[in-house]
């Protein structure tokens, strides 16, 4: 295990470009409940590295003052893997890239498994992921089929995330009784066409706007790596707060072979660990997440300094296509930290 | 010298799908070990139909049939 040393920030040179933006952030934020402005938030980014502990630190009283101690764990499975028309770079689900990722559906028998193995954990949300640009009526039904039979078997709560949906879409899958539906915005809306050319940050905003008017929480989130600035990485922090998620993921790029962003490196980990600080400040009441990419980027003691830095859900087990740790050392983890997992009737 | 027994009944490379004897694999096999199931079946290098759940992976080659394991990072 290898602690995240703060010496190695790519901003090491900044200066503290709020003045002392951290006792802004703890009046503003912490004492009043106002999330940082995007210029705030670019001033946390930028300070140096001898200061990632306080920022840190501050973050977490930030949650634990408007979330409270308790810690939201999901698993995630892919419904529908490979194959999809969409071009986001950091994607091995691409089916316009030469990935070694092949395409293959999940039976309704093995999604249950699955959320049976997520419920036994003590998680409280289960998400069903597909690699499409939206869901045709195969998937629909084969979601409708998946989600009945996990309810009739198993007390989960059950997101999903299919992509972009019409209005009918929308209203069936609250129909159904989808909990949450995640949808990333991934990225900055100034970074997104280098991200993805095959559809538009607008589109996604809107699929969000309906997830949210028919009543299901929404999840959105995005991947810290993916070669945007500083500056970019702070719009993207405020255009999430503009939203109001409920959920937050936070990735990290994982560069994959075949995509175009496998020549990027991982991000570094004190880097990754002071952005968490930053979207906190930003998103003082949402639902932080990690999601996946931490383990490369943080490792464990790593992930522990994000759980003491504003993080309060995480991801357990493997991910969509890649492994994660098993979710007994996240387990343990949070019983180190003396963080109770949110339980089912706290979500109801 | 001859080649260790493992190499000779599984050639290649399950992350890249390369020949094992012709490179360094190190990151290959580093990368098996921490985030990624395999994709390459490691007797005849045929693209597998890989699934990943919450506990574990199966992966399955046409000709070689399925294997399984479980999370990344030991586990």
């Amino acid at each position: 295990m290898t602690a995240v040393d703060p010496s190695t920030t790519a901003e090491d040179a900044a200066p503290d470009a709020g003045g002392d933006i951290l006792a802004v952030a703890r009046e503003q934020v912490l004492e009043r409940g106002e999330g940082l402005s995007q210029e705030q938030v670019l001033a946390v980014l930028q300070l140096p590295s001898d200061r990632l502990s306080e920022a840190l630190a501050l973050a977490h009283e930030v949650r634990m003052r408007h979330c409270g101690p308790e810690v939201e764990v999901e698993g995630i499975v892919s419904l529908k893997t490979g194959g999809c028309p969409e071009d986001c770079h950091f994607c091995s689900q691409s089916g316009l890239f030469e990935s070694p990722v092949r395409a293959a559906w999940l039976d309704v028998d093995r999604l249950v498994e699955a959320a049976k193995q997520t419920a036994k954990t003590g998680a409280t949300e289960f998400c069903i992921v597909a690699a499409v640009r939206g869901p045709d009526a195969k998937l629909m039904e084969q979601v409708r089929a998946g989600i009945a039979a996990i309810r009739a078997e198993v007390d989960i709560n059950v997101a999903c995330s299919l992509g972009m949906l019409t209005q009918e879409q929308v209203d069936e899958l609250a129909a159904m009784g989808v909990h949450r539906y995640n949808h990333n915005l991934e990225t900055a809306r100034s970074h997104f066409p280098e991200v993805v050319t095959t559809h538009s940050w607008e589109e996604r905003w809107e699929t969000l706007q309906m997830v949210r008017a028919a009543g299901m929480e929404v999840c959105c989130g995005g991947i810290v790596g993916m070669g945007e600035s500083l500056e970019q990485r702070a719009e993207f922090a405020v255009q999430l707060a503009g939203l109001e998620p409920d959920e937050v993921p936070l990735n990290f790029l994982i560069p994959n072979p075949g995509t175009p962003f496998a020549h990027l490196e991982v991000p570094q980990g004190a880097d990754a660990l002071m952005t968490v600080a930053a979207f906190r400040l930003a998103l003082p009441r949402t639902v932080l997440r990690f999601a996946g990419g931490r383990e490369l980027t943080l490792g464990d003691l790593g992930a522990e300094q994000g759980m003491l830095g504003g993080v309060n859900a995480i991801i357990v087990g493997n991910y969509l296509t890649n492994l994660g740790r098993p979710a007994e050392q996240d387990l343990d983890m949070l019983e180190t930290l003396k963080m109770p997992i949110k339980a089912l009737n706290d979500t109801l | 010298m001859e080649p260790p027994a493992d190499t000779v009944e599984r050639p290649y490379c399950a992350w890249c799908g390369g020949e094992r004897a012709a490179g360094d694999h190190t990151a290959c096999d580093r990368r098996l070990a921490s985030v990624d199931p395999p994709r390459h079946c490691p007797s005849c290098a045929r693209r597998m139909v890989v699934q990943v759940d919450p506990v574990g992976w199966t992966a399955r080659c046409s000709r070689h049939g399925e294997s399984a394991g479980e999370n990344g990072f030991g586990g």
